[in-house]
């Protein structure tokens, strides 16, 4: 079975590696982890992902320009802003954003 | 027309890690409720017992407020900004995660248990620069007054945080009555009893219930035995 593909964009790596290796003890989901607007949308452009996780560190005008082509390339793509930095909120994040 | 949810303590998420027993009133970690997901930006109220001698580790926080308020015992804490110090009872932490940090808390004692309160907030602005700041509570000992230890200003009584967000601690003896006047419109408050009974809007509360109030400027709270009890006033939109 296809595991649910996660992308989480920000630029704190420690953090954002914390919450790769969260998502991973799942064996149903896979993080992918880009550190900017751009990488995020090349990432997108050859993978498919069924929810996007906006985390620390991005501009507020980086976070409404991600927001903006992200919603343009993939309107269906749940986007979900992260808050917490860890477990504490986090599987309740993916749950909501991806409808379970 | 006020509106209210209650919270009864025993509805609460419960996690036992063994070293960690925590009563969750909104989803949290492994405890997932729909419908208990925050009132309003109020997200995480955290009841948590912490055996001697252990914590938790070193991990992350971002873009959140966190407040701590130790109950019983001492917590020792440590962080990513240089902070090393010990949490003791009567006294608030709080730490604005930001663009992130890093701490550990521990209970500062090997045998027994400390309780306290870990409260997140969604803060009013992400990515701020991370702080830390843990204060002495004055006046907490006084009786039948709203004593409030949080507010959105820093020259305001108690800690400040990044939200428009008012805490306040009452201790009343039984048969008080006062009012409570909510700071700003459109706000709502979560009332959490530490001890006692109180009443609020003609809503009995027991030990540990939680009941949220809003669409209303003002409300009166009854303590129906010696009480004591947890204010957090907060945006329901935000």
């Amino acid at each position: 079975m296809d595991k649910t593909q996660i992308l989480i964009i920000g630029t704190n790596k420690p953090i954002m590696q914390t919450i790769a290796r969260l998502i991973d003890q799942n064996e149903k989901w896979r993080a992918t982890i880009a550190s900017s607007t751009d990488e995020a949308i090349k990432i997108c452009l050859k993978q498919q992902f069924s929810l996007a996780l906006i985390c620390a560190g991005l501009s507020a005008e980086d976070e409404l320009e991600l927001n903006k082509k992200l919603n343009e390339l993939y309107p269906k793509l749940p986007i979900i802003m992260h808050y917490g930095g860890g477990s504490g909120l986090l599987f309740a994040e993916i749950y909501q954003g991806l409808g379970l | 027309m006020a509106q209210t949810v209650l919270h009864k303590a025993n509805t609460r998420g419960v996690a036992d890690h063994g070293w960690l027993k925590s009563y969750q009133s909104f989803s949290f970690a492994g405890y997932y409720n729909p419908e208990r997901m925050n009132f309003g930006a109020l997200r995480v109220l955290n009841d948590d017992i912490v055996t001697g001698g252990n914590g938790f580790g070193e991990h992350p926080h971002d873009n959140m407020e966190i407040i701590s308020i130790p109950l019983e015992g001492d917590l020792q804490h440590k962080d990513s900004m240089g902070n090393t110090a010990t949490i003791k009872a009567g006294e608030i932490q709080v730490m604005s995660a930001g663009t992130g940090i890093y701490h550990s808390e521990y209970n500062a004692d090997a045998k027994n248990p400390a309780k306290f309160l870990q409260i997140w907030l969604f803060p009013n602005k992400r990515n701020v620069t991370p702080r830390y700041d843990q204060i002495l509570l004055n006046d907490t000992d006084k009786r039948d007054e709203f004593v409030q230890i949080l507010s959105p200003n820093a020259n305001d009584a108690g800690v400040w945080i990044y939200q428009d967000a008012w805490f306040n601690m009452g201790k009343f003896n039984a048969k008080t009555t006062r009012t409570y006047n909510l700071n700003k419109k459109g706000d709502g408050v979560y009332i959490f009893v530490l001890s006692g009974q109180v009443e609020v809007n003609g809503t009995l509360l027991d030990t540990r219930d939680g009941l949220g109030i809003w669409d209303t400027d003002i409300f009166e709270i009854k303590a129906v035995s010696d009480a004591e009890f947890l204010l957090m006033e907060v945006p329901m939109e935000f």
